[in-house]
């Protein structure tokens, strides 16, 4: 303690400086680690945190015995690995593409419109499926009909939407992950491929030979990190697509949207909140696994 | 001299054509669903639907939006300002805190960082969260809940550290040998030197500020409060009409554009960053690829 307080009297100035700081997590992070509480609760609004009745393990009871939170865990784990592989893939594909390219303006230019779609809100997401896809006057609908295909609403059917789902998440992650693994080819050293074209190796047999093992590092090391945020769901992509849409919850309701509507919809604050702390709870013994992992193999790339 | 071009690199390349224009073109796609659907005569989109090339153009939409646009100048006014006032914060107390933890001879900065990671790994969840701001903060429909909860993220944070701790160490200590003082230091010398840094993590801020309709969808209930993003998904949702005045001066086949008004909206909302973008993007792939991969 008193170590503590001649370090806080010489170093004043810069305790001042990131008090800030620690105040705000303090406030907007810890606080509501507090508030977890509501999880063990029934809430009501009188009853505020401590005053509502105590119901122990009840509300994880519900969730786990009606299957909601099995539903909702093998959604959001689900779509998480297809995004992870699907977008990875593609975007390794792009930056070898890239990377080998010869005309600069088109892969400028290329780059350019991928990147595009990270800068924008998923709220002009939401304008895109509704302008593609909406029931009276979207434009896949019409064109199918002009194929002449029977009439197709996509809002009572749940099938399209996991597959658009899809698209939009990896749509808006291409540029950015193309970007990380450009960087990556980049920082592979130029000796590898002039000695691999002295000795007569084509195109293919370089980028299968150097580039692709070259990168299987980075691309392992992304996965791992991804598969440690594999239960938090993109709340912003699921619910500006699929929206209060409850015919198409079966397949594409994840955990955040359900802990969202049990905030603003149905006013279940217990629920929600034990699903949140499943979610939190469950992440938090994912990263830890995937820590241990990356630190086994290679430990420059642990986390901590 | 002429090296001629192997066979197998012809068909890479062909490949690589192909993929990435198929790529580009879907990128673009639903951006000129977009536009072209803000240009189409709404008779047409009820009688036919929305197309990707419209029969004819009209600017109805734009008309009728900027006849009373009211709703929109006040829209931009709030993002704006809530972009402005959060970035500036928010890089100032990011860049400071980054400072301090990135100074070698500051005890508690191990400590404190994990203090400051600890939040990415484990959180309350969404409701506390809410619950705290609504009920104990008092910040329900206040532009205050617009900027404060985004002001720091731990990501930001630790990005900002470690741009700091790669500016060589005998800089503070020469300095602080001169009689400079811890924040003469961070003013004169840190911050002019983590400029590249700055910019970075500043575009991410307002970014983030910029595209933000999550708080304002939880906290704000008053209309001229909405910013443009959440006053976009309030249209595209229906639940609101943008307020026009629409007059019998328009064509007599004229009917009140709501779909393309909708996508109208899209347009003016999104036209800064598209704008901005050659900009922006710059930045971007710099600062991505100066910053590793980790945090």
């Amino acid at each position: 303690m008193a170590s503590f307080i001649r370090e806080l009297a010489k170093n004043r100035v810069m305790f001042l400086m990131i008090a800030p700081a620690l105040l705000f997590f303090a406030l907007f992070s810890y606080i509501p680690m507090i508030g977890v509480y509501y999880a063990f609760t029934n809430y009501s609004f009188d009853g505020g945190l401590f005053g509502s009745p105590f119901v122990g393990f009840d509300n994880f009871r519900f969730l786990f015995e009606s299957g909601q939170l099995v539903t909702l865990t093998r959604n959001t784990v689900l779509y998480n690995l297809v995004f992870i592989l699907l977008g990875n893939s593609l975007q390794l594909i792009c930056a070898i593409f890239l990377a080998e390219l010869p005309g600069k303006l088109f892969k400028k230019t290329t780059q350019s419109v991928m990147f595009l779609p990270y800068f924008i809100s998923f709220v002009l997401v939401g304008a895109f499926v509704l302008n593609l896809f909406s029931s009276e006057n979207g434009v896949v609908p019409t064109l199918l009909e002009q194929l002449g295909f029977p009439p197709y609403d996509f809002y009572m059917h749940t099938a399209p939407w996991k597959y658009i789902i899809v698209f939009f998440h990896v749509w808006k992650g291409l540029g950015y992950g193309t970007v990380i693994y450009l960087a990556a080819i980049m920082s592979i050293g130029d000796e590898y491929y002039e000695a691999a074209k002295i000795d007569g190796a084509n195109i293919f047999q370089r980028v299968r030979r150097i580039t692709i093992p070259m990168l299987v590092p980075t691309f392992i090391l992304l996965i791992l990190l991804s598969l440690g945020g594999i239960l938090k769901g993109q709340f912003d992509l699921f619910y500006q697509i699929v929206g209060q849409n409850g015919m198409l919850f079966d397949s594409t309701d994840i955990i955040d949207t359900y802990v969202y509507r049990s905030l603003a919809v149905n006013f279940d604050i217990g629920m929600g909140t034990a699903a949140g702390l499943f979610q939190s709870l469950f992440g938090l013994i994912l990263v830890l696994g995937v820590n241990y992992i990356i630190r086994k193999t290679n430990e420059d790339y642990a986390l901590f | 001299m002429k090296i001629k071009t192997e066979k197998s690199t012809l068909v890479f390349n062909a490949a690589a054509y192909v993929f990435l224009t198929l790529l580009s073109l879907l990128c673009l796609l639903p951006f000129l669903v977009i536009i072209t659907g803000s240009l189409t005569p709404e008779t047409e989109i009820i009688a036919e639907g929305f197309k990707l090339i419209p029969n004819r153009f009209s600017f109805d939409a734009y008309r009728a939006m900027f006849t009373n646009p009211i709703q929109i100048y006040r829209a931009y006014e709030v993002t704006i300002l809530v972009t402005v006032v959060g970035t500036i914060a928010g890089l100032m107390l990011t860049s400071m805190a980054g400072y301090v933890l990135s100074r070698k001879d500051f005890k508690y900065r191990n400590g404190l960082s994990f203090y400051i990671y600890f939040t990415t790994l484990f959180s309350g969840g969404l409701i506390p969260w809410y619950i705290l701001i609504v009920n104990y903060l008092n910040m329900k429909d206040s532009y205050l809940a617009l900027v404060v909860p985004g002001l720091l993220s731990a990501w930001n944070l630790i990005l900002m550290k470690n741009f700091m701790k790669s500016i060589p160490d005998s800089i503070v200590e020469s300095a602080k040998i001169d009689g400079a003082g811890d924040f003469a230091i961070y003013l004169k010398l840190i911050l002019p030197l983590s400029t590249p840094g700055l910019a970075t993590i500043g575009l991410f801020m307002a970014l983030a500020y910029w595209n933000d309709w999550f708080t304002a969808n939880l906290f704000i209930t008053t209309e001229s409060k909405f910013p443009l993003q959440f006053l976009l998904y309030k249209i595209l949702a229906s639940a609101s009409v943008l307020k026009t005045s629409i007059a019998g001066n328009l064509s007599p086949d004229f009917k009140p554009p709501t779909e393309t008004l909708k996508m109208a909206t899209a347009v003016v909302v999104t036209g800064p960053i598209i704008l901005l973008y050659p900009f922006l993007q710059r930045f971007f792939v710099k600062g991505l690829t100066v910053g590793a991969v980790k945090g």
